[in-house]
């Protein structure tokens, strides 16, 4: 088994954090794991992502010929890599941003997850990525819930505790979103 | 005579897989080093190896060491050589147009016998060029820096958990020849995060003969790669090339995966080599077997391995971030005794696993038709 997810969106939607928790909970989950940045030129407002690649033997090449999911925030970013899902494959969709945009591919399982509001009520509007997050795991299962949760413990509860609660909320509200059937 | 690494360090051959922790390519290399004894770092910003310079600036001074940044790479290269000669465990770190600026220290450095260790986490050139992975430096770091008849050991990590382990290594391998050693990743590498096995080795100090320590109570000592007398600097020399022969016999480092009964044998290191894995992977799944030789040190180049290799499959793929130029190696090495083919990007473009398969499937047809690659 092994799995790649591309997380992309506007700098500063935690997409990179989100990536690095699903690092985190492969690695507890005793799965390999790989994570890494789109580090090029980019411009202020313009798209960043990550890619994970998760796991159950030794992981080769870190660029994928197509992603197995992609979670995309924002227009720019279901532009790029909606094409890039690889058939059968997952597209969480961010409505709050996209609001009716797709990528107009029935071969492929489109999520659409109000990412914006399910983190505003989970307590911080912010938290959009770890909304997606959810849903990814809710819907795929690649890694397990409580891995993910202990990932956010380790990690926010040092960096940032005073939002704890609210990722952890967020995440399972992301989680219920992903769980919804799949559509057929 | 060689040193084989069947399965990358990654692997960990100890310890639950859940103790790994999840660390970024470049602050796993720095970390290596200092767990390794570094005393003293020298460094100037570069993208993509920034973070590595960000977390010695931390860390070493929290420890009581050195950190400088300097004015420009050539300042730092030569506070490095300048600790160097102390017998200090020195790191130095830049990204290719940086190491270009580092070429004649590292001249001087290789003549006057000075260890050190250097991380080049490559990018994409010529000039300027851009921040996107590549290995285009492997002339530089292999055959080339600066000006006279010398070779550095050059260490090619494929994976973070390797490069932990291949930090330790270089500075063995520094302390114990007295020469520079290169570390050669690739913006990939060092951007990446990977789970490693939180094990750093600690290479055992030693007293050295040569290092300038101050004079008091015995004879000066001097570190130099002048010597006027052409006879003089003649046997210097052949003292070097001793060494580089010495080096070449006891340190070629390697790995291989299902070369046993590979018709077909993809050449390729770092991370060049993990897009060909994924690629022999998908290409044993349609019947054409593969094989990966990974060259772990560039120099010394696995030659006799390669070349005894050479004898069984019918043809070899050497696949790079670059226009091709361990290729020539490759094709040193094998003596025409198989086609050579070469797949390459540049720039910061990457190679993807279809690609090498498309190559590979071309190459398969073609050796199976008779015909020339």
């Amino acid at each position: 088994m092994e799995r790649s997810v591309v997380f992309a969106g506007f700098g500063g939607q935690g997409l990179l954090f989100a990536g690095q928790i699903l690092a985190r909970a492969a690695i507890a989950d005793g799965l390999e794991a790989f994570w890494i940045p789109s580090y090029g030129p980019e411009m202020r407002g313009g798209t960043a992502s990550c890619t994970v690649i998760v796991a159950d033997e030794e992981i080769g090449s870190p660029v994928v010929d197509r992603y197995d999911a992609a979670v995309v925030m924002n227009p720019p970013s279901l532009a790029r890599f909606g094409p890039r899902v690889a058939d059968g494959g997952l597209l969480i969709a961010n409505a709050s941003l996209l609001g009716d945009a797709s990528a107009e591919r029935p071969e492929i399982d489109e999520l659409r997850v109000p990412c914006t509001e399910l983190a505003a009520s989970a307590g911080d509007d912010k938290l959009v990525s770890v909304v997606a997050l959810g849903a990814l795991v809710g819907r795929l299962g690649w890694v397990t819930r409580e891995s993910v949760i202990e990932a956010i413990r380790e990690v926010v509860g040092v960096k940032r505790p005073e939002i704890l609660e609210a990722d952890l909320g967020a995440f399972e509200a992301g989680v219920r979103a992903g769980a919804v059937a799949v559509p057929v | 005579m060689t040193a084989t690494v069947e399965r990358a360090p990654t692997e960990g051959a100890t310890g639950s897989k859940r103790s790994r922790i999840l660390m970024k390519g470049n602050e796993a290399i720095a970390e290596a080093a200092i767990q390794a004894g570094c005393d003293a770092y020298f460094g100037y910003p570069i993208t993509p190896q920034a973070e590595l310079l960000e977390w010695m600036a931390r860390r070493m001074p929290e420890l009581g060491r050195v950190f400088v940044q300097a004015e420009s790479e050539l300042g730092a290269i030569n506070m490095g050589l300048g600790a160097a000669a102390t017998g200090a465990r020195v790191l130095v770190s830049s990204s290719s147009p940086g190491m270009s600026l580092m070429a004649e220290a590292m001249s001087y450095m290789a003549g006057s016998q000075t260890p050190i260790v250097l991380v080049n986490v490559m990018r994409g050139g010529p000039g300027l060029g851009s921040i996107g992975p590549s290995q285009s430096d492997y002339f530089q770091a292999v055959k080339g820096h600066g000006h006279g008849d010398y070779k550095v050991p050059v260490l090619a990590p494929a994976s973070i958990g390797e490069a932990v382990e291949l930090v330790a290594t270089a500075f063995e391998l520094a302390e114990r020849y007295r020469t520079p050693v290169i570390l050669l990743a690739d913006g990939i590498l060092g951007q990446a995060m990977e789970p490693i096995e939180p094990q750093f080795r600690h290479p055992p100090r030693q007293e050295f003969d040569w290092a300038l320590t101050g004079a008091d109570g015995r004879p000066p000592r001097v570190l130099r790669s002048l010597h006027l007398l052409p006879e003089r600097l003649e046997e210097h020399n052949n003292v070097l090339q001793a060494k580089f022969r010495e080096i070449a016999r006891n340190e070629v480092r390697w790995a291989g995966e299902q070369l046993e009964d590979a018709d077909l044998a993809v050449v390729a290191y770092g991370t060049a080599a993990r897009i060909a894995h994924s690629a022999m992977r998908k290409a044993r799944q349609e019947g054409i077997r593969v094989g990966l030789f990974r060259p772990i040190t560039l120099w010394p180049f696995p030659e006799p391995q390669l070349r005894e290799l050479a004898s069984r499959p019918t043809a070899m793929l050497v696949v790079e971030l670059s226009a091709g130029q361990m290729v020539e190696d490759v094709r040193l090495a094998v003596e025409g005794r198989c086609p050579v083919a070469f797949h390459g990007r540049t720039g910061g473009m990457l190679p993807t696993p279809d690609e090498v398969l498309a190559e590979l499937r071309r190459l398969d047809a073609t050796v199976r038709a008779g015909g020339a690659t």
